[in-house]
């Protein structure tokens, strides 16, 4: 399982990277595209979009059906990854690079601890194995 | 859930399995998009024992299927195979099946899945004056295969040992194979070259695992629903329960061609000739998507903020990379050319009608 640890969780399979005290990068887990499988569309927010914690804020697409993707945190879109809208794909190749989804200007510091350890976010995977 | 006799094989090969009607089924093995890929290159072969399958026999058995299916069964010639749907009263598509003939007295009938018993309980209804015929349910005691992709030819031939190449599209053979009779049809549900195979359901397993063996994941492989569905949207085959239900009818689709108003009467014939003098209201047209975003079933479809029809199935196309859809719109906005809005979530999409099929094998 690869489950980077330097990056937090939610149990929908999102991954958030803080990148300074402010702004994070929100993508999602090498399980979840793997689960899905054959990404060919991602909907993406616009920037400047106010997201709530936990509320669906894009979508992903497979050959087969379309995803939620939630806001693991509240705040501001500051930046969209605009190569996956051209090349879907590098979501499945790059889950924890190059197809990242958005970045957000977190607006309440204190919901970071309402999110899972990279241990934690293993034991969720396997209690739904 | 019900289990095909291939299960534990699924599970060996790791394939995703889906509830899919009565039916635990293999979504995927490895991905649709390889998998849709590798039918139209080479050849893939699929589990499709969850079909129902009927066997009609009596004297009167030409008749009957003549009354239960708009499309005719009188053109048809010994161990050829034919298209239909089965309508009701109103016209409405109660299933689109195919019909085998063995001989003038002697039928098969393939059904989807989820229609098994409402269709076994259709014909029963209507055999009374038919007697005496029997219908027999035989999908667990024979089990269905489908060799699709330009070398399915090829496959089946070195595998079983028989000639092939005079089979022609929509007929069927039958021989003797591991002291057993399998039948064999060109048909199938892909747009490729291929073949459906019935064979006892105590030897499916072996036939299965010879076919993967021989040839190994070069050649064949197997593949899920996932890109039987995508195989069979690009080149324009109808899902029913997607595309058509007891509310459509074939008059509305693009199977139009099934029925046939100069044969003898029919379940629905009346409804569909008054439908035919009145002209219909919708009309089902193929489009591609102008914008980006994925056409899925049961979407909406707007003009001018208008609702004029909706969307009955969508997916992204792995053989033309393009997002494409099959609809039910109001008929003046189905010819080739026309413009119109997709509502995906909160937004919508422009798209337009383009020539079907999407996807013609050797293109």
């Amino acid at each position: 399982m690869n489950i980077p640890n330097e990056l937090l969780y939610r149990r929908t399979h999102e991954w958030a990277k803080k990148i300074d005290s402010k702004e994070i990068m929100v993508g999602i887990t090498d399980h979840a595209q793997k689960q899905l499988k054959d990404i060919v569309f991602v909907e993406l927010p616009s920037v400047g979009k106010e997201v709530k914690a936990g509320a669906p804020c894009a979508v992903v697409e497979s050959v087969k059906a379309a995803y939620d993707i939630y806001a693991p945190l509240s705040g501001k879109v500051t930046r969209v990854n605009q190569s996956i809208q051209e090349k879907p794909e590098l979501v499945n190749k790059d889950p924890y690079g190059d197809g990242w989804l958005f970045q957000i200007e977190i607006s309440d510091p204190g919901e970071l601890d309402n999110l899972l350890k990279p241990d934690q976010y293993k034991g969720v995977i396997e209690a739904e194995q | 859930m019900k289990k095909t006799p291939l299960q534990d094989i699924h599970s060996k090969l790791h394939a995703t399995m889906i509830p899919f009607h009565d039916y635990s089924m293999p979504l995927q093995y490895d991905s649709i998009m390889n998998e849709h890929r590798f039918v139209r290159k080479n050849a893939g072969l699929f589990d499709i024992s969850h079909m129902g399958r009927f066997e009609i026999s009596g004297d009167k058995a030409l008749p009957f299927i003549q009354y239960v299916i708009t499309n005719d069964a009188d053109r048809l010639a010994d161990k050829q195979v034919l298209y239909t749907p089965l309508c009701n009263k109103q016209g409405g598509i109660i299933d689109d099946v195919l019909v085998y003939r063995r001989d003038e007295k002697n039928f098969s009938m393939i059904v989807n899945c989820g229609n098994t018993g409402k269709d076994l309980s259709w014909l029963q209804k209507h055999s009374v004056q038919y007697q005496p015929l029997e219908i027999k349910d035989v999908t667990d005691a024979v089990s269905l295969l489908a060799l699709q992709g330009p070398s399915s030819n090829h496959i089946l031939e070195t595998t079983l040992q028989c000639r092939l190449d005079s089979l022609k599209r929509f007929y069927f053979t039958d021989f003797v194979w591991d002291n057993t009779r399998i039948t064999v049809s060109r048909t199938g549900y892909t747009g490729e070259d291929g073949f459906e195979i019935f064979v006892d359901a105590g030897k499916v397993a072996t036939l299965w695992n010879l076919l993967l063996e021989k040839y190994g994941r070069d050649s064949l492989i197997p593949v899920g629903l996932g890109a039987r569905d995508t195989l069979r949207l690009e080149a324009c085959l109808l899902l029913y329960g997607n595309d058509m239900d007891e509310t459509v009818t074939p008059l509305e689709t693009i199977i139009d061609w099934t029925v046939k108003f100069d044969k003898d009467d029919f379940i629905g014939k009346e409804s569909l000739l008054k439908q035919r003098e009145k002209g219909i209201g919708r009309k089902m047209a193929g489009f591609e998507m102008i914008d980006r975003g994925i056409p899925r079933h049961s979407y909406s479809i707007v003009k001018e903020n208008d609702s004029i029809g909706r969307v009955t199935s969508g997916s992204f196309s792995p053989s033309t990379n393009k997002n494409i859809g099959l609809c039910l719109v109001k008929t003046q906005y189905a010819g080739i050319g026309e413009e119109f809005q997709i509502q995906i979530r909160n937004n919508t999409y422009n798209a337009h009608v383009v020539k079907i099929p999407f996807y013609r094998k050797g293109k």
